[in-house]
């Protein structure tokens, strides 16, 4: 091999796919029955952190970045002056298993540049995961970006060798993409969701009755969108969000905060700030959907079309609904727990099964390792009469802002040298 | 008077321990390792020899208490080798026993939470050591990596790695218990080895004479891999370390100076 070349195009190819945000390797069980290389676990295993505190969990890169087409948001525009480079399919699989032996890795997330066309460059990304699967007896995780206009067939195929298949809705809705990514359509990208989602659910039902038929896409299907590009609001970007879960049940929307990197003076200029405090609240109100029981006009709606960036949405949502509390942790329901600021899911499971046995507390509850400074606000328990708390919102919201990892320090602030 | 009871500190004399509380109605006891035996003139020491009939009563009567689950968690907190284990577990043992239901999620109980929190910190750092051992191939083939765990999580992460990496032969080191797991892929057995390692074998990365020609290749490409995919406008330091503990840095082969 020749390493200088491999260690280059590695350095370029990840570079240009380190954008996607996903990089997660659970909810797939594949096992290794075959006494070959690798299994899957279901709650994935993150091998490192990046510097900016990412998970690699997977081998992330491009097959190519040539690509025919010119979006403005993306690195490897064909206009983009920068440096192409395209591995072999056998390179990829070199790669992937190498890595995989030395326990760097938990599987191979490829995506790639198109080149020709889109079923040119499916045809070998399904390469390199048949090339896996068959020829090396993998089975580890694997993640395929299907490029947005092939063939349903080799959809299938991808799926059929992979643990989770990907298409990038990128631009929240229809008018930024045509706005961004003028030659891209629209129903190219949703019509391989609908798909996907179709036959996901389909061979999953026929599995319950005959296991022993082959995967589809065990990991089921996920999507990103780039957040802070084009003009949407938080509302925009959640109702799409949400009905992407409803319609299409993906498993995960991932929410990438735009890094600059173009001159065009249609998007962000290059060094304005990454949205990361709007990027975390977005996940933060897309958790509160999918795991505590929160619909999507309790967290946004038109009349406040973005997420309070100073709080999380779950106090935001506590505190513009004061008369719901406070819930005593010894009565209330598991429900009325989880909405609680500062009790996480796993919190409230602890309260519900330990209250069975003795009444709680504040020191049960401080143990527990809820975020006592935030839920005390809100929650009753034996010796309640002993806390003072603050029930006034405003001044609360002024107490727990203060509180928030992001909130500016003002010793900070101030010059080295003054 | 407190009767401290002696035990060489496996599991199974752990368990013993606490068959012969029962058997001699022993109130006030305290189960102490060999190894941190201090004399005491308010204390009768006694020896308890670790036998494994006894061990397997206790262990199926545990069963009958509580769950899989929990029994497994009452082995893992015990390989965790806090000076207070031993405490903590007969604490918990005892009002398993004395209960009538199922304690295991009374955790409003002090012991009861106790050993659900350690158990919890041995099994983060068992999934941190799935993540974080770094295999160096070496000349004849071997997938070698050593580690120094603050728990004694090697017999946690064996299961793992067998299946994981069925058709290769890999060792697993704990340099600071000296004892090692060793998959030979052909029987597709682990054994454990009680081995020292040759001194250029110390340090956590093989000497380039004893690994295979490829390793620093790739070695090198994770590293230059792992830079890349950091994204500079994003840089998180406190959230990286929090991640990954400056004391498992070691291990990492993206984090190695050439």
């Amino acid at each position: 091999m020749n390493w200088d070349r491999v260690r280059e195009k590695l350095e370029i190819l990840a570079d240009a796919a380190k954008y996607d945000v996903s990089c997660s390797s659970s909810g797939s069980k594949r096992s290794n029955k075959t006494k070959g290389i690798g299994n899957t676990t279901a709650s994935g295993i993150c091998h490192t952190y990046t510097e900016d505190g990412r998970c690699v969990s997977l081998l992330k890169i491009l097959l190519t970045n040539y690509c025919i087409y010119d979006c403005l948001y993306c690195v490897s525009r064909r206009s983009n002056d920068i440096k192409r480079a395209a591995f072999t399919v056998q390179e990829v699989v070199d790669l992937t298993i190498h890595f995989y032996r030395r326990n760097y890795i938990e599987g191979l997330f490829l995506s790639s540049g198109i080149f020709k066309n889109a079923d040119f460059t499916m045809e070998r990304l399904v390469r390199v995961a048949r090339k896996l699967r068959t020829e090396h007896n993998f089975n580890g995780y694997i993640h395929i970006k299907t490029i947005p206009g092939c063939t349903d067939d080799l959809m299938r195929d991808a799926a059929q060798y992979a643990d989770r298949v990907s298409v990038n809705i990128e631009m929240p809705t229809e008018s930024s993409l045509r706005k961004f990514a003028p030659e891209k359509n629209h129903n190219d990208i949703v019509r391989p969701m609908g798909f996907l989602s179709e036959q996901i659910s389909a061979v999953s039902n026929e599995r319950k009755l005959s296991p022993a038929l082959p995967a589809f896409a065990p990991a089921g299907q996920s999507t990103q969108m780039v957040v802070g590009a084009s003009p949407e609001n938080d509302f925009d970007i959640m109702r799409v969000a949400d009905s992407l879960y409803r319609k299409f049940s993906l498993k995960r929307v991932y929410y990438s905060g735009y890094v600059p990197i173009s001159r065009d003076n249609r998007l962000p200029q290059i060094g304005t700030p990454v949205p990361l405090i709007r990027e975390n609240r977005l996940y933060q109100a897309d958790w509160l959907m999918r795991f505590y029981h929160f619909s999507i006009d309790e967290i946004i709606d038109p009349s406040r079309p973005n997420l309070d960036l100073d709080i999380d949405p779950k106090l935001a949502w506590a505190l513009r609904n004061p008369h719901a509390f406070p819930i005593d942790v010894n009565t209330a329901a598991y429900e009325q727990i989880l909405r609680v600021p500062g009790v996480g899911v796993s919190s409230a499971l602890k309260i519900v099964k330990a209250r069975k046995f003795r009444r709680l507390g504040w020191d049960e509850l401080k143990r527990f390792g809820i975020s006592f400074n935030k839920a005390k606000h809100f929650i009753v328990c034996d010796r309640m009469d002993t806390f003072p708390r603050d029930v006034d919102p405003i001044v609360l919201r002024h107490t727990l802002a203060g509180q928030s990892k992001y909130a500016i320090n003002d010793v900070q602030q101030l010059p080295l040298f003054a | 008077m407190t009767v401290l009871l002696r035990y060489d500190g496996t599991f199974d004399g752990f368990l013993s321990c606490i068959f012969e509380v029962y058997d001699r109605k022993l109130a006030n006891f305290s189960i102490v390792r060999m190894q941190h035996y201090h004399p005491s003139l308010l204390c009768e020491a006694i020896d308890i020899g670790t036998d494994p009939t006894k061990a397997a009563r206790v262990w199926s009567g545990l069963h009958k208490h509580l769950s899989r689950t929990k029994c497994h968690e009452i082995y893992k907190s015990f390989l965790s080798e806090l000076p207070q284990i031993e405490q903590v577990l007969s604490d918990f043992i005892r009002h398993a026993f004395a209960s009538k239901g199922k304690i295991e999620n009374d955790i409003g109980h002090p012991a009861v939470l106790a050993v659900s929190q350690i158990a919890h910190k041995v099994h983060r750092e068992k999934h941190r050591m799935e993540a974080f051992v770094r295999f160096q191939r070496t000349k004849d083939g071997l997938y070698f990596a050593s580690i120094i765990p603050d728990f004694n999580v090697l017999p946690l992460i064996v299961s793992h790695f067998r299946d994981r990496y069925a058709d290769q032969d890999w060792l697993i080191f704990d340099r600071k218990r000296k004892y090692g797991a060793q998959y030979d892929c052909k029987s597709r057995k682990v054994s454990e080895v009680l081995i020292d390692l040759a001194d250029e074998a110390q340090g956590e990365f093989l000497p380039a004479h004893l690994v295979h020609d490829e390793e620093i290749e790739y070695q090198k490409l994770w590293k230059g891999y792992f830079h890349s995919v950091n994204i500079g406008s994003r840089k998180n330091q406190k959230l990286h370390v929090r991640h990954v503990p400056t004391r498992y840095w070691r291990y990492l082969t993206e984090k190695r100076e050439w």
